[in-house]
């Protein structure tokens, strides 16, 4: 599949190891199959990734050999899957630079957002107390998100706002994408107690600065919640070292199961959060009237946990270090920055978040050189992003297309939908050529060039 | 033909690109509008009918919106077609078109009964297109709920 060149292109800002991706590409089973008559072109891994045989294997290996409760019981196989899946949540916490204690196993991000979302809440109105009252909020508090969300960073926080008379705020996007940290500086005050923003946008592919919004929420004492959904399959990721007190991520965009996530937490705001979601496994002592709650972990993982899937997941992110996050980063922006040299030079193709082609007017465009995953969102002037991710699906290339749970964003750039192309470690040149030539035919099917 | 073809005929091209009733009438008291979004594209039409005094002949259906070929053809062939039907006219011919967009290619639609519309049998090989096709209709059956 991949040409020989791929491994071989030199860049004189790339000292990672190099990554044959034609040589991964023989873990996918999926990637071998046919669409429409076309060999594959999967260019959606920034909705879900495929999965390895190793993957697939660490699941029916536990499920053939060791699966029972974890956590209770005292025969044989339940201690060897209890052992499984701690032995996971290590390996995912070290993937991320945390502590096992400092992982909770979660559904995805979506529900480790509610959680914190919901937990919060329940520190409003005294769950917890005296330790939650650093969570409290009060009426006129401030919760800030930025722009550039993913609707599972936004309307958790709209909801919490709403129960709790906090006031929601967003920090604007310049036209190039990047975050307007000026505006984030005005806006993250006294009132400021959480801020929750993407690691990497799921539109953009930018990566934002943690460090800068970090600095800022420290200041005034705000907790920062970081969505690492589009970073951690994509580059090294040390929650503790980026200096975050939350973060969340979800299996299957990083090689994984579905239906398994984390949710990273600092030990002390962990400790003295109370738990949202009650019931089994995550008590001390239960009268008929009230319980006393486990520390975290297990303070958040009330009820039957996904233990396969973490274990799948526990082989997706060895998957990844095997491979190693440093070569896979440079992988990818190689295929980037490929995937716009082909398509910035297409007429009728407007990228989204691209400094060579926003407008600088006014707050139009951030500093320096931006950092990016490996995808790019683009609106095709006179064809809809449906019609032409329906013609690119004709052609075997799997594109998202849509607003990609981001129509703020979209109303942002004055479009409701886009096409979005985003690539994984398993992605060759050929992809991204296959991918850019197709992307050429477009508007002349449609009938809307000459 | 390919299947891409099938679905992208040459007339709903145009249906898309040249809409027919589009820009909606001034309300004047005896409309009825629907607005209906789908979700999933963020695609969006507003479409309004009269119903005549003798409480069954349709009259005046114009619609704006944005979004897909197939969902913007669909809008246009759809008001060119109810023009002057009664309610059960229009509403045999909603479930027979919803009926064949549900089919995945077992059902044709019938030139003579859809005209322009039948160019939209090639969507129901397509189920993940079938709601673009379906919202100007589902519109135009809220609408007449309305009316």
């Amino acid at each position: 599949m991949t040409s020989a060149t791929e491994t071989s292109l030199p860049s004189a800002a790339d000292s990672a190891p190099a990554l044959d991706a034609a040589r991964l590409r023989a873990d996918f089973p999926i990637l071998g199959e046919t669409v429409n008559g076309r060999p594959l072109v999967y260019l959606d891994s920034a909705a879900t990734s495929q999965k390895p045989r190793q993957v697939l294997q660490a699941e029916y290996d536990f499920l053939t050999h060791a699966n029972a409760a974890v956590h209770r019981g005292a025969h044989t196989l339940a201690a060897e899957a209890t052992d499984l899946f701690e032995d996971a949540r290590a390996t995912v916490a070290g993937f991320v630079g945390a502590a096992p204690e400092q992982l909770v196993w979660t559904s995805g991000a979506t529900a480790g957002l509610n959680l914190l979302a919901y937990a919060i809440g329940n520190a409003t109105v005294g769950r917890g107390a005296p330790a939650s009252a650093r969570f409290a909020l009060q009426p006129g508090d401030e919760i800030v998100t930025t722009a550039i969300e993913h609707h599972a960073n936004l309307i958790p926080w709209q909801e919490l706002a709403a129960r709790t008379g906090a006031v929601l705020r967003h920090i604007p996007a310049r036209a190039d994408g990047t975050l307007d940290l000026d505006a984030a500086a005005d806006l993250i005050g006294s009132r400021t107690r959480v801020v929750a923003f993407t690691h990497v946008s799921n539109v953009l592919g930018i990566v934002n600065p943690v460090e800068a919004l970090v600095a800022l929420a420290a200041e005034v004492g705000a907790v920062t919640v970081l969505d690492a959904c589009q970073s951690a399959p994509h580059m090294p990721l040390d929650l503790p070292a980026l200096g975050v007190d939350f973060a969340v991520f979800s299996g299957h965009k990083m090689l994984g199961p579905y239906g398994v996530g984390g949710l990273y937490g600092r030990s002390e705001l962990l400790e003295a959060l109370p738990p949202f979601l009650t019931g089994g496994s995550m008590i001390t002592t239960v009268t008929l009237d009230s319980a006393e709650y486990l520390p975290p972990p297990q303070r958040f993982e009330a009820g039957t946990q996904p233990v396969g899937p973490a274990i799948g997941l526990a082989a997706a992110v060895r998957y990844l270090e095997e491979v190693g996050l440093d070569a896979i980063h440079a992988h990818e922006q190689r295929l980037a920055a490929r995937m716009h040299a082909g398509l910035v030079d297409i007429p009728g193709i407007r990228l989204l978040g691209d400094p060579s082609t926003s407008s600088g007017t006014g707050a139009g465009s951030g500093t320096g050189a931006v950092e990016r995953v490996g995808l790019w969102s683009f609106d095709v002037e006179g064809v809809h992003a449906h019609d032409a991710g329906q013609f690119l699906d004709d052609r075997g290339i799997a594109v998202r297309v849509g607003h990609h749970c981001a129509a703020p964003l979209h109303r942002r750039f004055g479009i409701t939908a886009s096409v979005r192309a985003s690539a994984a470690l398993y992605n060759t040149v050929d992809d991204v050529d296959a991918f850019v030539d197709a992307v050429r035919g477009i508007r002349a099917y449609f009938g809307v060039e000459s | 033909m390919s299947d891409l073809d099938t679905l992208y005929r040459e007339l709903i091209l145009d249906h898309s690109k040249h809409p027919q009733h589009f820009g909606l009438a001034e309300e004047d008291g005896a409309h009825a509008t629907s607005h209906q979004k789908n979700p999933v594209c963020g695609d969006e039409i507003t479409l309004r009918a009269r119903v005549e005094t003798d409480g069954e002949t349709i009259r005046d259906v114009t619609w704006e919106g944005s979004g897909c070929s197939i969902s913007q053809a669909s809008a246009s062939m759809l008001s060119d077609l109810v023009e002057g039907m009664s309610r059960g006219e229009a509403a045999t011919l909603i479930e027979g078109f919803r009926e064949a967009l549900r089919s995945r290619g077992q059902i044709e639609l019938d030139e003579d009964v859809y005209g322009d519309a039948a160019a939209l049998t090639g969507v129901s090989k397509f189920s993940a297109r079938v709601k673009c096709a379906m919202l100007a209709w589902v519109a135009l059956e809220d609408a007449l709920a309305r009316a």
